[in-house]
């Protein structure tokens, strides 16, 4: 029951972009195709959940022990994108056709505050362990996908539109986005 | 270019957040208040800066494939040091700002200024780039801050202009989106007026 | 001076160095602000037993036992008179997560004040909890859990959440309750 409270939060009450404000500059600039919208979710999907594992045991086994979990940042930003290279490497040998997908998303991927933001979010919630951790990654990056999946089918109409001229481009965007985290609200109480 | 134009072009025409549309997690984010919107910007503004001088210091020293990682080490020491201060001296605003303050690495702003101005520049020239972004990106989050202040819970810095609880939604996510939206808009609307003049 | 050329040893050898002056220069930062930050939070908790208990000489610290948890409780005593307890008390149900709140409870176990210690909960909404800000956190004054239900009316209790923040006012409730429970199996005991 406790996951499923964390999967629906993550996905839908405090989804990642639309209430949280993480990982908004992908949302922004990749979502102009449904295409290009779900090869990103992909990528970010995996390394999130990746990253994540990785960055709560490095915090539980060696930074708490040796107190030096002031050097949080830095490490798990180090983490981040070592393991987007890492995974970047690892898919040209194995899945020449999947690199092809993700391949140009992932050095963007470093600089997307969801990962690090996610990381950090699972090692500062003191109730949970590694499994619920998992789970809120999982999630999340799935509520980061279904978001940005809608906003680029909107703007796919958009594009056919006439607007006025200082609405064009990242304004209507916002607008769009805006609307979109109006109807998100309605979930909350979901999670009662 | 001149030492003016480079420190007073973020301000306005290549401001970050509304020009650039860089950076846009904690513009979003924090700008629940004004006062929220200039703590975080002036906390980036000085990420933004040491981390110019360094890396202009450092740039022959740096191998070029190595240069990105290099660049992040140094903007996520800054971001610590930025951590522990706030966390010691102001710790209101630390726990206000709260996740988005080592976010601060992952502002593209500041690894974007690195990678395109000061790892081809002077070390002067570097720092007036980080002092000019800087405060066009506090410009920004404080404006934005105070109109969702005013808006949302009718009060400028914290002291009431009205009574009443104002229109919710601009505190709440959607009303940060729709209030970014005017603003960048606006914005557009007059840099292209004085770039015709 | 010319650009050093990209070989794994240059590499390396860059990425170390830097690292460790990364390293280094942190360490001595931790150290400087080490102290003041832990006077900052602690003058905080100092500031908010204040505020949750009527005037006191001086507190002992007691850890209470709380579901596999323990929290930390601060009775107040005047020589030899307790005058009441403050219970550094949490939750992780917030809008935005965790909340610390520190409870004051008198003697007969009726709540006397509550101070918010940290929260991250939206301006404007949810930070209506803190007594500074509204009129929210005075209903639990002199109230017991026995007669005064912690829940809000929503879900059948006796508090009237903050409007249009039924999340934040429901996390309130559940960490003024996980104090309420853990002091009285404490005095009970």
């Amino acid at each position: 029951m406790e996951y499923i409270l964390i999967i629906i939060s993550a996905i839908f009450v405090n989804n990642v972009v639309l209430s949280r404000f993480l990982g908004i500059c992908p949302f922004m600039g990749v979502s102009n195709k449904v295409s290009t919208a779900l090869g990103m979710s992909g990528a970010v999907t995996f390394v999130i959940v990746i990253a994540t594992i990785v960055t709560y045991l490095v915090q539980v086994y060696i930074l708490v022990p040796l107190k030096i979990d002031y050097l949080q940042t830095i490490t798990f930003i180090l983490i981040i994108a070592s393991l987007v290279q890492m995974v970047e490497i690892i898919l040209k040998k194995l899945s020449p056709p999947l690199y092809q997908a993700l391949g140009i998303f992932l050095p963007l991927i470093t600089t997307n505050c969801a990962v690090l933001g996610v990381a950090i979010l699972v090692v500062q919630n003191k109730a949970w362990g590694i499994l619920e951790g998992v789970v809120f990654a999982t999630a999340t990056s799935l509520g980061f996908g279904l978001a940005l999946i809608i906003f680029a089918g909107i703007r796919e109409q958009l594009e056919l539109i006439k607007l006025p001229k200082g609405m064009r481009g990242v304004p209507i965007a916002f607008i769009v986005a805006g609307i979109l985290a109006l109807a998100f609200m309605g979930f909350a109480g979901l999670d009662k | 270019m001149s030492k003016l134009n480079i420190l007073t072009r973020g301000l306005l025409k290549e401001n970050p957040a509304l020009i650039l549309v860089l950076g846009m997690c904690p513009t979003l984010g924090v700008s629940t208040s004004a006062i929220n919107g200039l703590g975080m910007g002036l906390a980036a503004t000085f990420v933004l800066i040491m981390s110019n001088v360094v890396v202009a210091l450092v740039k022959n020293l740096i191998p070029d494939k190595v240069r990105i990682p290099a660049f992040i080490v140094i903007i996520a020491s800054f971001v610590t040091i930025v951590e522990l201060v706030l966390q010691a001296y102001i710790p209101a605003l630390y726990e206000q700002l709260g996740l988005f303050i080592p976010l601060i690495v992952v502002n593209c702003i500041i690894l974007g200024r690195a990678e395109a101005f000061a790892s081809k520049n002077g070390v002067l020239d570097s720092a007036l780039d980080g002092v000019g972004m800087g405060l066009g990106f506090t410009l920004a989050l404080t404006v934005l801050g105070t109109i969702r202040e005013i808006l949302g819970s009718g009060a400028v810095f914290g002291i009431n202009i009205y009574e009443g609880d104002g229109i919710l939604v601009f505190v709440l996510a959607p009303g940060a989106f729709l209030a970014l939206a005017y603003l960048i808009a606006i914005v557009n609307i007059i840099n292209k007026k004085m770039v015709k003049k | 001076m010319a650009k050093t050329e990209s070989t794994f040893l240059s590499m390396s050898l860059t990425l170390l160095v830097i690292s460790l002056v990364a390293s280094a220069s942190l360490g001595f930062i931790y150290n400087v602000t080490k102290e003041p930050i832990e006077k900052s939070k602690a003058e905080k908790v100092k500031a908010a037993i204040k505020v949750v208990l009527p005037d006191f000489k001086e507190t002992i610290v007691v850890k209470i036992p709380s579901d596999g948890d323990s929290l930390t409780c601060y009775i107040a005593v005047n020589g030899t008179d307790t005058i009441g307890y403050a219970i550094e008390t949490y939750t992780d149900t917030g809008f935005s997560g965790h909340i610390d709140l520190m409870v004051g409870f008198l003697k007969d176990g009726k709540i006397y004040n509550t101070a918010v210690l940290k929260h991250a909960e939206t301006p404007g909404l949810g930070d209506k909890m803190d007594v500074k800000k509204s009129d929210f956190a005075l209903q639990f004054k002199d109230k017991d859990a026995t007669t005064f239900k912690l829940k809000v009316k929503k879900d059948g209790g006796d508090v009237q959440a903050i409007t249009a923040a039924t999340i934040s006012s429901r996390a309130f409730c559940d960490a003024v309750e996980r104090a309420d429970k853990a002091l009285k199996n404490f005095i009970h005991k």
